[in-house]
């Protein structure tokens, strides 16, 4: 799925950016665990979590993840902001639950990675 | 809609025989903070998470959750199973990851017109 | 890209337990040397993910501990030793799920008893060993295979 599909489809504000609109995501991974973040998935994903910290941030960077939703409109502090910016992560921020943002990408196409 | 005409089409596997299926889902809700799930879920709502230690169902309880489905095959402690018993709480339990079992129950609940 | 290492590289970091802020911070800096080096980004992922792993579990569990890593033409080898609390049942601590975290962590996102079997699913050779009230050791090989004997 295009990036700035998922934006629409979530109706994300962007945070970072360092993609192309059109880039493609293939994977979708839904998690506040880092842990399972790590198992799970695989590059080329998004990430959609409720956990708004530096923690999400350094666990993508660490699986190759290239862009990280936060739900519920939770905005991160300018720490977890600047660690993004530093490592070329997309930051998006929707206004959905956690529940719902799978509802819509899934509703739209997104998997989830395969094991 | 009914929870069991959920378990049915997802496929869930009830852990709890106990727990009756026959209570009405509001909507559904994923999240692995408790202190999140315990601020922000819905009464009636299916919670799907990875979390399998014995406070999920302190959590159910007090937000008066229709069931708990643990996700990626993810085996509830047996304090937990225990507990869900005692409380009366369904846990349904799928090999699935928690994009999937979500995507899935958000069409068919929105397809019932229900959108929470 | 292939990686070119014609010698062995060593390096070491001094991590504190409890300080959440610098978490992954070594595991980072390690997967930059190794992207440097030209590595196989699969593999590095694999590094990345383990080291990060054995970096947590030092910053929640113990006082201090030290990552060491060794890189050869034929492997990578990440030690990770701390001064913590041991492990009782280390069959248990590898069963996916199980975990003693307290909820502080959980709620961090960590401590959801995944740690360990993530070491050891992108580790070829894994071990561990553990002294109840010293520490624990835990060593992981990431095999480079083909990529190292081509680039020789």
């Amino acid at each position: 799925m295009r990036l700035d599909e998922i934006i629409r489809i979530l109706d994300a504000v962007t945070v970072t950016n360092s993609l192309e609109p059109g880039e493609e995501i293939e994977w979708a991974c839904a998690t506040d665990l880092m842990s399972d973040v790590l198992y799970y998935s695989r590059g080329n994903s998004v990430l959609i979590t409720g956990l708004a910290k530096q923690q999400a941030i350094r666990t993508s960077d660490i699986a190759d993840i290239r862009v990280v939703v936060f739900t519920r409109g939770k905005e991160p502090d300018t720490q977890t902001i600047e660690l993004a910016r530093m490592k070329n992560i997309t930051l998006l921020i929707t206004p959905y639950s956690m529940y719902t943002a799978c509802g819509k990408l899934y509703e739209e196409g997104l998997r989830c990675c395969p094991e | 809609m009914k929870l069991k005409e959920i378990v049915e089409i997802l496929s869930l596997k009830p852990l709890v025989p106990s727990a009756g299926l026959e209570r009405e889902v509001s909507g559904g809700y994923v999240g692995d903070l408790l202190s999140d799930v315990m601020a922000n879920a819905g009464e009636g709502n299916i919670w799907i998470t990875l979390q399998t230690h014995v406070n999920i169902v302190a959590v159910a309880v007090f937000k008066n959750l229709s069931a708990i489905v643990t996700v990626n095959g993810r085996m509830p402690d047996a304090d937990t199973m225990e507990k869900a018993a005692e409380e009366n709480i369904p846990i349904l339990l799928t090999g699935k990851s928690a994009f999937e079992t979500a995507g899935k129950l958000y069409q068919i609940l929105n397809a019932k017109g229900i959108q929470d | 890209m292939k990686a070119k290492i014609d010698r062995t590289y060593e390096g070491s970091f001094h991590i504190v337990g409890g300080d959440f802020s610098r978490a992954g911070e070594a595991s980072t800096e390690l997967k930059t040397i190794l992207l440097r080096m030209g590595m196989d980004e699969e593999i590095v992922r694999r590094v990345a993910i383990a080291t990060f792993e054995a970096e947590m579990n030092i910053m929640i569990y113990a006082t201090a501990g030290i990552l060491r890593y060794t890189i050869t033409p034929e492997e990578i080898r990440v030690v990770a030793e701390d001064m913590g609390p041991g492990i009782e049942d280390i069959e248990l601590a590898m069963q996916e799920g199980y975990s003693t975290a307290p909820d502080w962590v959980r709620e961090m996102g960590w401590g959801a008893g995944m740690g360990l079997p993530n070491m050891k699913k992108n580790s070829d050779v894994f071990r561990i060993e553990s002294v109840v009230g010293e520490g624990t050791t835990v060593e992981m090989t990431i095999r480079l295979g083909d990529c190292g004997e081509e680039s020789r």
